[in-house]
């Protein structure tokens, strides 16, 4: 059988976002250039920067990186794009790398072709043509059950059930239950071991957490597709909303503010203290504020390249808020009472042993990165926004820190980087250049990148908490 | 005084109170605490804050604290304390970061004294001060721990861990002014109360977070500690550098460690995950524990003494909403369960075996290694204190070797020569060529290799070829097929208990993993998708039941698999079985003799035999296509090519020519060929060698024998040399290579005297030669033909 990583590739339409399809309307003009293309592996960050960063002698990353590089890159000969925009921040990269090599090629419950079709299923959730053509590539390069390829009906059955875990972790992860880890393991003829549902677990919430990066970063594709993934306005950086000039009012001034508010929240915390109510409110606020950061008019439906799509059932199943009005909410996830570093680790290390070491260096080295730096600030403590972005993400997806006040968040996150933050996370596919450019304005790239780091291992700890928990109370 | 007294009525209860007992909570409990009086019990969790008074015949609920409309975070404790030397006085860990004290003597509900909120993250210890009244300490997830005086509103001095998370803090018991802490890098520090600026000693413990630890109530120095790495150790102090001086394992990350009063060895463990039983260790035997409580069905949170003189009574709290107070005479032990002895095949037919020394130690008069055997003692354990109920055991293992075995492991390549001189590889059927090799294989006291051929065998023979040949002569072959390993077990005592059961259960694992192991493939064929069946007979099953499975299979298959009962000679296979066994039999004998009470005797003598495992061939269903086995076979032959018997690697590969071929990539194969040809020359095994370059199918190495074939003749004319033909020369257009004997022209072996030159057709000469000693031509030259 003959089947072309690429060849099954057909013809798609190209992207347009919401707000050019209104102007397309409005023009009815055919202003679409398919064939368009921005050089580089980002269409958000100019090409020089990473390059750039990339050229920085001494390349600050031990021979052991150097190794996994060589081996991760060399199928195509060269690194792909989302390692070249990682590489800007090296010590990020190591583990990264050291982590996703572990996964993927290393020793592990889950064949090898397993494991690249898990890649595929994760990242065709959020439509994420990247990550798919790279895992298309790969699992043809294995040479077993390439008709696999042809879509998630072709697949074996036992990874057409993982559907419905790979669906809900994507959109929804505080709804799974124990139940759903009983339906994967409970003995049949394609029954999951619990060391391959872990496998399988960490695999997809790392390649849903990747998709957020590649869309985050704007993340070009390997090769110069026909189409390109992002809508030509945003490439074009023309066409800015006006209301990006309405939101702040001056650039300079903005991270003047911020600072401030860092500065003065520091203090804060040396004589005042919240009472419970309010910072219980505190987190209900940022929880329901969440809902309509962003949240405006999905009226366009994205549509499926079927390219994607045939790897995606019941496509229909998309992000829903986690606190609706006038619903039954889940409970609120509370860290304190299953958290990564004591439950999830001990689970994750006691059924895939070792994963559990490089995902806590990993998420141990996303959260302490930092540069000491503000744009063009240096010498600032930046951990208190590394945190409110790391628990704004947790707070969306329903995980609430007893120790921590909510109301920072609020200071410290402007709207714009709200809407930002929750696209990135929650609908990745949706994220626009004009959101990322809104926020931040004096921020390098590199830092927004950073913010991306910090989103996406956020999101994946989000998941693996969620699954964890089930997972053990099915133990139980 | 009255505190005194009280102490001792409360001791007096407690022993007689100690009984196994249990209540529901509303909620999961996250830490308890019980007075010094041991008479009540403080529960904290998220949802919890109450005290329960231990009666005789149950837990009675005295107090809830959690009281208010809309309870705060300040209730949702991490950890809870109850003071040692105060009544009234406790004090929680909140997860919010605040720390509170609640005095039991207030008149109003709400019993709450006092608030600090100077953590900024979750707290995760409170800790009083054993001998102070208001000192009390705490450490948090921010990294700092904070000394508090409770007349004060604000902690009087703060220590910090330099940004790692605290999850212990713990006062010394001995000394007045330090104490321990533990952090979730790894580290433990010591600090002294009375410098916040720097700590005293600080060590890296575990790997990953230390959750818990300890000081040992009666000796100052020692520590215990307990972290995510699944180890509780045991540091002393004293010493300059802190010194592990036990190490435990466990089976999950331990949350909680606590030294078992008045028993100077001994501490209990809890774990965070997976695990929800509470193990009681005794630190020199850090194997199986002591004792195990198993009544929680969510992780245990709180362990406790119930009395701090009273080894016999702990209380524990678990995330399944339950308060239990544990008897120790209900524990369970682990150890009666355990089974003392232990034996295992090895892959290469080696055998280990290990016992309580006293019964292999015993026979002084015995001989103690039978020739090739080493023997290790591992463990064993130092004098018996007799003070503890407690059963010391020391072990002794040996390991039994084939002498000869072990794959050329001794370094003689004796086998190797025999082997390849021995090996048909062509020339015959499949499956006889096979036979032919597994028998060789086996001779040689290869069992793995022998094994592997008779698999093969399996795997690739065409049902159809079984069935065309003669099926009696075909099994009566393959007697030695069905059964790879087997043993036979004798019981000689004449109780047969529950252990020797359990003995003989693990026995079969055993095999069962070693067959795993022998068959390199392993799940795949192994019956999960029911395409191969091993049967693994339990003792109970007798042969009968054996011979009637056959008997099923025999009707659904007759045709092909039409087998006389005997064809089953469980009890040749066992003797066929070369030297590994016959050691261990005489090194039994004198104790099979001696016959102590409970001893499991492990013998190979077939008599009375019950086969305990049976592989056999007749399972599987004919139609099981052979392609199905080639990745199993392809990754067998890398690893005998890994592991340096690239022989069999070669010989597999010629033995199974097209049926494998394709499977493994051509520089692979040349790569095998080249190596196992250098072999066979070293050897100078010429003709092997040639052999397999014939009959290799690798481009590259059939043409190995087409080099340095030119020979370069001169003319015995006119001694030119012969540049086109080689029996006529151009020059002097004579034929140069006339039979001396004949005159005719030689083609094909011509051979010739080096003395003078002249020679002729192989056969001739060697019948003129025979006859006479010189030339044939007549030139008075003395040939020699040899």
């Amino acid at each position: 059988m003959s089947v072309s990583a690429d060849g099954l590739a057909s013809s798609c339409s190209c992207r347009v976002c919401s707000v050019c399809q209104k102007t397309l309307c409005d023009k009815e003009a055919d202003i679409c250039i398919p064939g368009h293309y921005t050089p580089g592996p980002s269409s958000f960050i100019p090409e020089h920067e990473i390059i750039e960063a990339w050229s920085v002698e001494p390349w600050p990353v031990d021979p052991h990186t150097e190794l996994l590089l060589a081996e991760f890159c060399s199928p195509s000969g060269r690194l792909d794009h989302l390692t070249q925009v990682m590489g800007l921040h090296p010590h990020y990269l190591q583990s990264f790398l050291r982590s996703q090599v572990y996964l993927l090629r290393r020793d592990g419950p889950l064949p090898l072709h397993y494991r690249h079709y898990i890649a595929i299923m994760a990242a065709a959730r959020h439509q994420c043509w990247f990550l798919v053509s790279l895992h298309i590539q790969e699992f043809y390069r294995l040479g077993v059950c390439s008709d696999w390829l042809h879509g998630l009906k072709h697949a074996n059955q036992k990874l057409r059930n993982l559907n419905d875990l790979n669906k809900i972790l994507a959109h929804r992860p505080w709804l799974i239950t124990k139940e759903h880890i009983e339906n994967l393991v409970k003995t049949g003829e394609h029954s999951w071991s619990l060391a391959e549902l872990v496998h399988a677990v960490v695999l997809l919430a790392h390649f849903h957490a990747l998709a957020s990066f590649v869309f985050g970063s704007g993340i070009n594709p390997e090769t110069p597709t026909p189409t390109s993934t992002y809508c030509s306005c945003e490439i074009n950086g023309n066409n800015q909303p006006e209301q990006d000039v309405l939101l702040s009012s001056s650039p300079e001034s903005e991270l003047e503010c911020l600072m401030e508010r860092m500065k003065r929240l520091q203090e804060e915390k040396e004589e005042e203290e919240a009472t419970e109510e309010e910072m219980f409110t505190r987190f209900e606020k940022e929880k329901e504020e969440s809902l309509l950061v962003g949240s405006g008019v999905f009226n366009d439906k994205v549509t499926l390249s079927s390219r994607v799509s045939r790897f995606v059932e019941d496509d229909s199943f998309g992000y829903q808020d986690f606190a609706r009005q006038g619903e039954d909410n889940p409970p609120t996830f509370r860290a304190q009472d299953y958290s990564w570093e004591d439950h999830g680790f001990s689970l994750v290390n006691r059924l895939y042993s070792d994963i559990g070491l490089l995902l806590d260096e990993k998420f141990r080295t996303v959260c302490d990165l930092t540069y000491y730096n503000m744009a063009s600030h240096e010498g600032v403590d930046t951990s208190m926004l590394r945190r409110a972005l790391f628990n704004y993400v947790h707070c969306m997806y329903g995980i609430r820190y007893d120790d921590y006040d909510y109301g920072e968040v609020n200071q410290l996150l402007e709207r714009s980087l709200k809407v930002y933050i929750k696209t990135v996370t929650c609908y990745p596919e949706r994220t626009t250049r004009r959101m990322y450019d809104s926020y931040w304005h004096q921020f390098r790239h590199s830092e927004k990148v950073h913010v991306n780091l910090l989103l996406m291992e956020a999101r994946m700890q989000a998941e693996l908490l969620y699954t964890l928990r089930a997972i053990t109370q099915y133990m139980t | 005084m009255e505190k005194m007294t009280r102490v001792s009525a409360g001791l007096g209860s407690a022993s007689v109170a100690g009984k196994t007992m249990f209540c529901h909570l509303d909620a999961p409990a996250n830490a308890i605490s019980v007075c010094r009086d041991a008479a009540q019990v403080v529960v904290a969790g998220r949802n919890i804050f109450k005290i329960y008074t231990l009666e005789e015949d149950g837990f009675v609920e005295r107090l809830n604290l959690r009281v208010g409309r809309k309870p705060s975070l300040n209730f949702s404790c991490a950890d809870v304390m109850w003071h040692q030397m105060d009544e009234n006085l406790l004090a929680t860990a909140a997860t919010n970061g605040a720390v509170v004290t609640w005095n039991l003597g207030r008149s109003c509900r709400n019993k709450q004294e006092q608030l600090f909120t100077e953590h900024k993250r979750t707290v995760n210890k409170v800790c009083f001060h054993p001998t102070e009244v208001h000192i009390l300490l705490s450490g948090s997830q921010d990294g700092f721990m904070k000394c508090f005086d409770l007349r004060k509103k604000e902690s009087v001095s703060t220590f910090s861990g330099q940004s790692e998370s605290v999850r212990d803090v713990q006062f010394s018991m001995k000394d007045y002014f330090t104490f321990a802490a533990s952090f979730e890098n790894g580290n433990v520090q010591l600090w002294d109360i009375r410098r916040p600026d720097r700590y005293e000693r600080m060590f890296t413990a575990h790997t990953g977070p230390v959750f818990c630890c300890d000081w040992h109530p009666d000796d100052r120095g020692w520590l215990a500690t307990g972290g995510r790495d699944k180890m509780v150790k045991v540091w002393d102090m004293t010493t300059n550098r802190a010194k592990e001086i036990y190490c435990v394992q466990t089976i999950a990350s331990v949350a909680r460690v606590k030294w078992r009063p008045e028993r100077k060895w001994h501490l209990a463990t809890c774990s965070m995950m997976v695990d929800h039983n509470i193990y009681v260790w005794d630190i020199r035997r850090p194997y199986i524990p002591f004792a195990t409580f198993e009544e929680h069905k969510d992780v245990t949170t709180g362990i406790v003494w119930r009395h701090q003189h009273d080894p016999q009574v702990l209380l524990s709290g678990s995330k399944d909403s339950t308060l239990y107070q544990h008897a120790f005479k209900d524990a369970s032990r682990p150890i009666d369960r355990a089974n003392p002895e232990g034996l295992c095949f090895g892959l290469l037919g080696d055998l280990a075996f290990a016992a309580k020394e006293s019964l292999v130690g015993g026979e002084a008069g015995r001989k103690p290694y039978p020739t090739g055997d080493r023997r290790h003692p591992i463990f064993f354990f130092k004098k018996p204190d007799v003070t503890e109920q407690f059963a010391q055991v020391s072990s002794v293992l040996n390991v039994f070797e084939s002498p000869a075995g072990g794959g050329g492991a001794a370094g003689l390549m004796d086998w190797f020569v025999q082997t390849a001189q021995l090996y048909l590889l062509s020339g015959k059927p499949f499956a006889e060529l096979c036979d032919h090799n597994a028998k060789v294989a086996k001779q040689l006291n290869r069992p793995q290799v022998s094994t592997t051929w008779t698999m093969l065998r399996i795997m690739f023979s065409e049902p159809a070829n079984l069935s065309s040949s003669s099926a009696n002569h075909n099994f009566s072959k393959l007697g030695t097929l069905p059964l790879m390993n087997s043993f036979s077990m004798k019981e000689l005592s004449s109780v047969l208990n529950e252990r020797n059961k359990e003995n003989r259960q693990d026995n079969i694992h055993s095999l069962e993993t070693n067959i795993n192991n022998n068959d390199v493939e392993n799940e795949e064929t192994e019956g999960s998708e029911g395409q191969a069946e091993y049967v693994f007979g339990d003792a109970e099953l007798d042969d009968d039941d054996l011979y009637s499975m056959e008997h099923d299979n025999q009707t659904v298959e007759e045709q092909d698999y039409a087998l006389p009962q005997e064809a089953f000679p469980l009890r040749h296979e066992i003797m066929d079985h070369p030297s590994a066994p016959e050691p261990l039999e005489k090194a039994e004998s004198p104790h099979v003799s001696g016959s102590e009470a409970e001893s499991v005797c492990v013998c190979l003598t077939p008599s009375e035999s019950v086969s305990l495992i049976s592989v056999s061939q007749l399972l599987f269903p004919p139609n099981l296509p052979p392609p199905f086995f080639c990745p199993v076979v392809k990754e067998m032959l890398s690893y005998y090519a890994e592991q340096g018997d690239v022989q069999m690697a070669v010989s597999v590969l010629i033995v199974l020519g097209e049926r494998i071929r394709k499977e493994i990539d051509d520089l692979t194969q040349e790569h095998w060929y080249m190596s196992y040809i250098d072999l066979l020359q070293r050897f100078e095994l010429w003709n092997v060698s040639n052999e397999v370059i014939k009959l290799s199918t690798c481009a590259a190495i059939s043409c190995l024998n087409q080099t340095s074939t030119t020979l370069h003749i001169n003319c015995s004319n006119c001694k030119r040399p012969l540049n086109n033909r080689g029996w006529i020369c151009d020059r002097c257009h004579q034929c140069a290579s006339v039979c001396a004997v004949c005159h005719h022209v030689v083609r094909g072996l011509f051979v010739w005297c080096q003395g003078c030159g002249h020679g002729g057709h192989l056969e001739h000469m060697r019948s003129w030669l025979r006859d006479n000693t010189h030339c044939p031509t007549g030139c008075g030259h003395l040939c020699e033909y040899t």
